[in-house]
């Protein structure tokens, strides 16, 4: 019989106590456990993983980290809108491997969820590197299809051939929009803010009543937007005249590319590798030429992260440390009350030949089995709870909750809790190591 | 030879920090199997005696000398190990640890030996003195005969050389009482271990070839002597 086996012997015949105290470090450490797999999940959703894309091109107006949650994670509204034409511009760029337009602003009348215009490229390009979006259903044909996000679909019971109506603005808006949209596909599930959104056909989302702006507006907004490009605005002046005119209206069906706006533009430079500065030199060149800025989509998030869910997660988690170290003095009070009524168990070992050192190390081990124990039971209930809570927190908030995934903090905890077992232990061990043995089998 | 002693001084200092004498034996010896009752009265210093043979206590002076070795001379781990090994040790009160079942007591006393458990042998023993039967039970749920008896196959689990007995009838019922001593005694000249055995009853003596007096060659006073010269 090994010391551990002596110690796990000695930790069943106080069955009661034991359990307790095991318990109480358990619910320490899935309390932990817990706050790790949340931020975990937040994490996730914005971390650079979840930004296919290595800029973020909107107006100037408004901050960086507004333009990465307006555009990425479809939490803000929309600040200003750029010219259609900037994006063209764009596209047109030899440093742009792709560039998405998105168009929003409004939101399904039933759940709020936002309407996003935008153009096929978005689905054809990687949400995150590596994943390919999976879609069910058929392309879109008409102005008015629609593809929606699997939580649109989940919450709102659609699915192809729904039909649903949309209001201008945010959810609480009631300004209903007469157009009725058609699903015609369905995302698979991406653990994305796509899964929260309703995507048009960009043209549709032009063609929408009330979405055309007044002319003079327009005329306003490009001169002081190619304030610094006067040829741009020379051709965005005799494209405006041409629709006070009328002739460019009555060309086609589409709106004029001039009255055209889209709300931000996503940008997929040349792979990095061979060119390193691409992202840096656009985000420098748009803020010297125009009043719109393209940001890095993951600083923003990473600054937002770091000077607050960062600090919230270590300060949840150092509460959940300290929850762990009074359970830890549970188990030192624990095992050091019973030393007096285990002070002629020791001297019997002690009689049958143990040495000092074997005594002491069946108090660590006994505080090791009770801390690491627990540990090993709090981690597997705090995942379990995850696996349970997983469903409904997506539900919730959308995020997808990996119950299984390991936080760096994890690795570091069960060193932790050997720490704790042998500080705790240690007491009650060198009581052990200091028994006198004579006087401990006449007693 | 199986147990020398020669020239055992003990005292214990009392809280007036004067010295208490309680041991001052000249020599006693035992051969290899030899079976010896020490009769003594009640603070006569047999449990005292008993400790400093079995390495629990050191003497103020003195060998103590068990199978060629002085394990008064010995270092404290050494001791420890040397206890494990060649001394068996059957207490008053059997000592059974309650958290463990009878089996598991066995083995515990084989775990501090630095030898390998040896399972077979164990439960060999535990036969041997009639339990073969009630091995995984727990000691509360044996009779007190059946304690002891689990009590003396612990103690010769590691096949020492001498098995130490403090009064192991005592706290058992009269009808037993031959029982339990016939087991020990019995299983100790199956295993050619020699046997010390100290009561305060003349009776349970009275069946042991050797039966010396404690009162007879311990005199406690030689510590005083000393300490004044």
């Amino acid at each position: 019989m090994n010391l551990l086996a002596i110690a796990w012997k000695s930790i069943r015949q106080r069955r009661l106590a034991s359990s307790l105290t095991a318990l109480s470090i358990g619910l320490g450490v899935m309390l932990m456990v817990l706050v790790l797999v949340i931020f975990g999940a937040v994490n996730g959703a914005f971390n650079q993983r979840s930004v296919g894309y290595d800029l973020i091109v909107g107006p100037q107006r408004g901050s960086e980290l507004q333009l990465v949650l307006s555009a990425v994670y479809r939490m803000q509204p929309p600040s200003e809108n750029l010219p259609f034409m900037f994006y063209e511009d764009l596209k047109k760029d030899r440093r742009v491997v792709s560039a998405v337009p998105l168009a929003f602003g409004d939101s399904t009348q039933q759940g709020g969820f936002p309407i996003v215009g935008t153009t096929t490229e978005y689905f054809e390009n990687e949400y995150m590197p590596g994943h390919k979006f999976r879609i069910r259903g058929n392309r879109i044909n008409g102005l008015f299809d629609t593809i929606i996000g699997y939580e649109v679909a989940r919450q709102n019971k659609w699915d192809v051939g729904s039909k649903f109506q949309i209001v201008h603005g945010g959810a609480d808006s009631e300004a209903l929009h007469e157009e009725t949209f058609t699903v015609v596909a369905v995302l698979a599930q991406t653990g994305t803010a796509n899964d929260r959104t309703v995507f048009l056909n960009i043209e549709g989302f032009y063609a929408i009543d009330g979405h055309e702006k007044p002319v003079e507006e327009v005329e306003e907004r490009m001169k002081k937007f190619y304030a610094a490009n006067p040829e741009r605005l020379a051709e965005a002046m005799t494209q405006l005249e041409g629709v006070k005119s009328g002739q460019l209206a009555a060309a086609g069906t589409e709106s004029p590319r001039v009255m055209k706006e889209v709300t931000a533009v996503l940008v997929r430079t040349r792979p990095a590798k061979e060119h390193p500065f691409d992202s840096m030199q656009m985000s420098s060149e748009f803020q010297k030429g125009y009043q719109a800025m393209a940001v890095n989509p993951i600083r923003p998030i990473q600054r937002l992260m770091q000077s607050l869910l960062g600090n919230i997660m270590k300060a949840l988690v150092v509460l959940t440390g300290v929850i762990i170290l009074v359970s830890g003095i549970g188990i030192f009070v624990s095992i050091y009350n019973s030393m007096s009524d285990r002070r002629r168990e020791i001297g019997i070992m002690r009689a049958l030949g143990a040495q000092r050192m074997h005594v002491f190390g069946i108090i660590l081990a006994e505080s090791s089995l009770l801390c690491i124990g627990g540990g090993v039971v709090g981690w597997l209930a705090g995942h379990g709870m995850a696996i349970g809570a997983a469903p409904w927190v997506i539900r919730q908030t959308g995020l997808l909750i990996n119950p299984w995934s390991l936080n760096a903090w994890e690795a570091v905890l069960f060193p932790v809790l050997v720490g704790v077992a042998v500080l705790v232990g240690f007491l009650p061990a060198m009581t052990a190591y200091r028994t006198n043995v004579a006087d401990a089998l006449s007693s | 030879m199986s147990l020398l002693l020669e020239h055992v001084r003990k005292s214990y200092r009392e809280p007036d920090g004067r010295r208490l004498p309680v041991l001052g034996i000249e020599r006693f010896e035992m051969k290899q199997g030899e079976q010896v009752a020490l009769l003594g009265s009640s603070g006569g210093g047999k449990t005292t005696l008993l400790n400093i043979i079995s390495g629990i206590l050191t003497p103020d002076a003195g060998r103590v000398i068990i199978d060629g070795k002085d394990i008064a001379s010995m270092p404290e781990v050494v001791r420890d190990r040397f206890r494990a090994t060649k001394i068996g040790i059957v207490f008053q009160t059997f000592n059974l640890l309650p958290a463990f079942t009878a089996l598991e007591n066995v083995l515990l006393g084989m775990s501090f030996s630095g030898k390998s458990v040896d399972r077979v042998f164990a439960k060999q023993l535990l036969e041997k003195v009639g339990l073969g039967h009630r091995l995984h039970h727990a000691p509360q749920k044996l009779s007190v005969g059946e304690q002891q008896r689990v009590a003396v196959a612990r103690s010769l689990a590691n096949k020492p050389v001498i098995l130490l007995a403090d009064e192991p009838t005592a706290n058992v019922d009269p009808a037993n009482q031959q029982l339990v001593l016939d087991l020990i005694r019995n299983t100790c000249r199956d295993h050619n271990v020699s046997l010390l055995m100290v009561t305060h009853s003349l009776e349970v003596a009275s069946s042991f070839p050797r039966v010396d007096r404690l009162q007879e060659f311990n005199r406690p006073e030689l510590c005083l002597q000393e300490q004044a010269v």
